[in-house]
């Protein structure tokens, strides 16, 4: 038994303790707005807030959850999380919308710590160069995480 | 061996039934398909809920919701907001009170005119096939609910108008919601031949509408295939042979039932399904943990080192012309709609005069020989597929993007009538043509696990990432080759193109579109060469290859393009022409006004032959698909030896702009998806063996490869026609013409990272 908060919530989960969060979220939890795209850490479709990091649930045990806290899109919830959902909403990001979860996970990090990042720091792959959309709607991402930034700012 | 032959597919028993079935279908139809729908056919319009059935498109609840239903898939193409805006349109309903749904599969009602009588979404037809249909749907729900006011009124229906949801009758100072007239509407017969509108005086379309599918998509609430959750249901993950053909010999599954949460092993056509009470990762741990034997005695063992070779080696020899083969997707299954979609005066080049002489004659001959490798379509959701079988019924929830196709497959395999399989479309996470295969082959895969586990639950098969990036379904490999000359004048007077490559519709119900034997969908593009060229030739060799191969977005254009737009600016470079102004030179004033009209408005809004800062240049190319025009100027540099677009101007004409922003957005995303596969991607194969896996060695386009894109759509009274595919074809070409102006070299091997490109 592992004893993790999710979404403010107290969860404990039963699954083995090297199950990927991704799949305990997904299947035990009963969370699928966290979603699989790669299993490998390549895709951001599954990043999640780990004790406030920006984390890949595909990439981390759920037995090394103990005590964590754990912020799907589903319990995403902030000043800056508003805004980024305002601006994805006003930019009309979404097209297949699979990885926007993803998206929305690692653009309210980025902005939580950097409130007015360059083209390039969205680039990294701490932020958002992690992040794939195969419908490719990055060009609309960046003009909303600049947007955000903007709200944000006041 | 037969092409697309492999462990993922069907009897072929089943699949030539259903071809013939469609035949039968589309006989029965006739050559009068009617663009709308018989009114009140069903006699009935208060459903048991109390929802007034207005028509198989509209549905009006108590409560004055419209539920559009569509016949189409959302996965991205924005086909939902887009249907929907039509209904809303002639229905003067407010947006507000607009809802959609999936219809469900019946290609009684929801076929595609161009498809015949086939349920399905594909060739960027959404829009364009429902145009006219969805405007009478919603005119007619329309004039039902004015001839139910007008009766509880009394009043003249010529009296009463709807403006954004309200019925009034100002002379009365009467008003009515749409759900207070149900109970009057429901014992009315809907009229015929309700008046649709003057365009000028649309509201909705043409407008940038905010997406229906857009909140649910922000907050996790968004459902897909592979979160639907049946009571209970097991995740199944199969085995599939590493060789293309390859079949299971024998296996061993002590290993992977030992593992926690599996609580089954099934041997289908296909392969070894392990499954799982607890999820995905049992299921997939079980798998890992089988040890399979494969019988890779029929399997395709050739790399694509070896197929590209042989190709090579087919170019010397002649192959099958391509003229009087104009076959049309449309024209797939016999009667067509080609009056609807105002096609039969378009002209299409084919094979004329004497290309050979031509080019003996001509004082400069340019091209070479081209090469394109198989490509994945690797959609963000991956391939999944969730089946219920029950006495006498088989349900599915899918992705589904050829409903009648996965009706008569799933049918054939649970041995039920197709009727009886009953197919809740869910959005998709992308598709890009994957979710479109002529055999069904996922859904083929879930109903035969479903089946080997006796319909005793609930089945969601779910592909891994590795799965889709080696489990085939590629965008063929393509090898062309292309000759053009031009005499003194800088006319061009020959051209000369030798195609070489597999065809994924032999052996299939779409067969249908290969005429004279010639796959349409392998030479379109190249054949309908919209230039001014006396003499012209284009054959073509189609090869046959274990590795399964489909249309991935925009098909054949996805190569033809890239050969004839780089030859073009070759030609241009030959005769000393500016290629814009080349071009035009070429395109018929009168038959290519649309080519012309696209060109000239990129051209303009890119600065074309303005200054550029130093290390950066330009590129154009412009490419009719699926009916729509859609010209590209790209502004390239290269950065540490590797390709890097800055900025893509778009211009496109794609008829009447329904939704210009999400036109738009088609646009951005077609550019991005072209820009990714020609920079980086490339399955290839040693061996027989796929030697990618994932993103990390399938590199998709990030954010900091995507281009700032600029799109200007043309204004248009034509009906609309396809946006989800069109953009991507002139993206590569207008590169490698940008690439050719910084380093003096004509990349004609994809992608760009296979040629080295030093300092510039």
């Amino acid at each position: 038994m592992i004893r993790m908060t999710v979404n403010g919530k107290e969860k404990i989960v039963s699954a083995e303790a090297d199950t990927p969060l991704l799949w305990v979220l997904r299947d035990e939890i009963g969370l699928t707005g966290t979603k699989y795209g790669c299993g490998v850490q390549q895709c951001g479709a599954c990043r999640v807030h780990i004790d406030g990091e920006l984390t890949p649930s595909c990439g981390v045990f759920v037995g090394d959850m103990e005590g964590k806290s754990i912020i799907t899109i589903e319990g995403l919830t902030g000043k800056v999380a508003n805004a980024v959902v305002a601006a994805w909403d006003k930019h009309q990001v979404v097209q297949c919308g699979y990885c926007q979860s993803g998206q929305i996970m690692a653009a309210t990090s980025l902005l939580t710590k950097n409130p007015k990042p360059t083209d390039a720091e969205i680039d990294l792959d701490e932020n958002m160069g992690r992040n794939v959309c195969r419908c490719a709607t990055y060009h609309r991402i960046r003009a909303a995480i600049h947007d955000a930034a903007k709200t944000l700012e006041g | 061996m037969r092409p697309g032959s492999h462990a993922n597919i069907p009897p072929v028993s089943s699949v030539t039934a259903s071809r013939r079935q469609f035949l039968q279908g589309a006989g029965a139809l006739g050559a009068g398909l009617i663009i709308g729908f018989n009114v009140g056919a069903d006699g009935e319009l208060l459903a048991a809920t109390g929802d007034l059935v207005a028509n198989p498109f509209v549905i009006i609840s108590p409560d004055s919701t419209v539920t559009v239903l569509a016949k189409h898939i959302e996965f991205g193409q924005g086909s939902y907001t887009g249907l929907a805006t039509i209904v809303a349109e002639e229905l003067d309903a407010d947006w507000a009170q607009v809802k959609v749904e999936a219809a469900p599969s019946d290609a009684t009602k929801y076929n595609n005119f161009e498809f015949g009588p086939v349920q399905g979404t594909g060739g960027s037809t959404a829009i364009a096939n429902s145009w006219d249909q969805l405007r009478i749907a919603g005119a007619t729900a329309r004039a039902l609910l004015i001839a139910a006011a007008a009766k509880n009124w009394n009043v003249p229906a010529s009296e009463i108008t709807i403006d954004k949801g309200q019925v009034t009758h100002i002379k009365s100072s009467k008003s009515a919601s749409f759900g207070s007239l149900i109970a009057t509407a429901a014992k009315l017969t809907p009229p015929a031949n309700a008046p649709l509108k003057d365009p000028k005086d649309f509201k909705l379309i043409g407008t940038k509408i905010p997406r229906v599918d857009g909140r649910a998509k922000l907050d996790g609430s968004a459902i897909f295939t592979i979160d639907v959750k049946r009571d209970g249901m097991l995740t199944a993950v199969l085995a599939r042979s590493p060789l293309f053909g390859g079949t299971v010999k024998s296996f061993d599954a002590t290993e992977a039932k030992k593992v926690k949460g599996v609580v089954g092993v099934v041997q289908t056509p296909q392969g070894v399904a392990v499954l799982s009470n607890t999820g995905f990762w049992a299921a997939k741990m079980g798998r890992d943990a089988l040890t399979i034997e494969w019988d890779n005695s029929k399997a395709e063992k050739r790399g694509s080192d070896d197929i590209i070779a042989e190709y090579k080696a087919l170019l010397s020899k002649p192959g099958t012309p391509v003229s009087e083969n104009r076959g049309d997707i449309e024209g797939a299954f016999g009667p067509t709609v080609e009056a609807f979609l105002d096609d039969k005066n378009k002209p299409k080049t084919e094979n004329k005069g004497n290309a050979d002489a031509a080019l003996g004659a001509s004082v400069k001959v340019v091209g070479g020989v081209f090469e394109f490798p198989y490509l994945a379509h690797a959609p963000m959701e991956p391939l999944d597929c969730v089946v219920e079988l029950t006495p006498g019924k088989c349900e599915i929830w899918a992705g589904s993007q050829i409903q009648t196709v996965d009706q008569i497959t799933a049918a054939a395999i649970a041995g039920l009538k197709p009727e009886q399989v009953f197919i809740h479309t869910q959005l998709a996470g992308g598709s890009f043509g994957r979710r479109a295969t002529p055999n069904a082959d996922v859904t083929a895969e879930a109903v035969s696990i479903a089946k080997a586990y006796g319909g005793k639950a609930p089945i969601k098969l779910i592909w891994t990432r590795e799965d889709d990036i080696q489990g085939g379904r590629y965008r063929p490999i393509f090898v062309h080759e292309v000759k053009a000359g031009i005499d003194k004048d800088g006319k061009i007077i020959g051209w000369k193109q030798r195609i070489v490559g597999q065809s994924f519709l032999k052996g299939t119900p779409f067969e249908g579109l290969i005429k004279n034997g010639v796959d349409t969908t392998s030479v379109e593009g190249a054949n309908n060469l919209p230039y001014d060229i006396p003499n012209f030739y284009v054959d073509l060799h189609t090869t046959d290859v274990g590795v399964p191969t489909l249309w991935w977005r925009a098909v054949g254009s996805t190569h033809t393009a890239y050969s004839a737009e780089t030859v073009m600016d070759e030609l241009a470079e030959a005769a000393g022409v500016d290629p814009v102004e080349f071009r035009l030179k070429f395109l018929d004033k009168t038959k290519h006004s649309r080519q012309r009209g696209v060109l000239e408005l990129v051209a303009a809004k890119s600065g074309w032959g303005s200054p550029l800062p130093e290390g950066v240049a330009r590129g154009v190319a412009v490419h009719e698909s699926f009916k729509s025009h859609v010209a590209q100027v790209a502004e390239v540099r290269i950065v540490d030896g590797r390709v890097k677009v800055d900025r893509v101007v778009c211009a496109v004409d794609c008829g009447v702009a329904v939704n210009p922003d999400i036109i738009t957005a088609q646009m951005e995303g077609g550019i991005g998806f072209a820009v990714g596969a020609v920079l980086f991607d490339a399955v290839t194969l040693k061996d027989g063996m796929v030697e990618q896996s994932n993103f990390n060695d399938y590199i998709p386009l990030r954010i900091g490869d995507m281009p700032k894109v600029e799109v200007h759509i043309v204004k248009s009274g034509e009906k609309p026609t396809g946006v989800g595919e069109p953009g991507v074809p002139p993206t590569g070409p207008a590169i490698a013409n940008a690439v050719y102006k910084l380093t003096g070299k004509r990349v004609r091997s994809l992608p760009f990272s296979l040629t080295e490109f030093g300092k510039v």
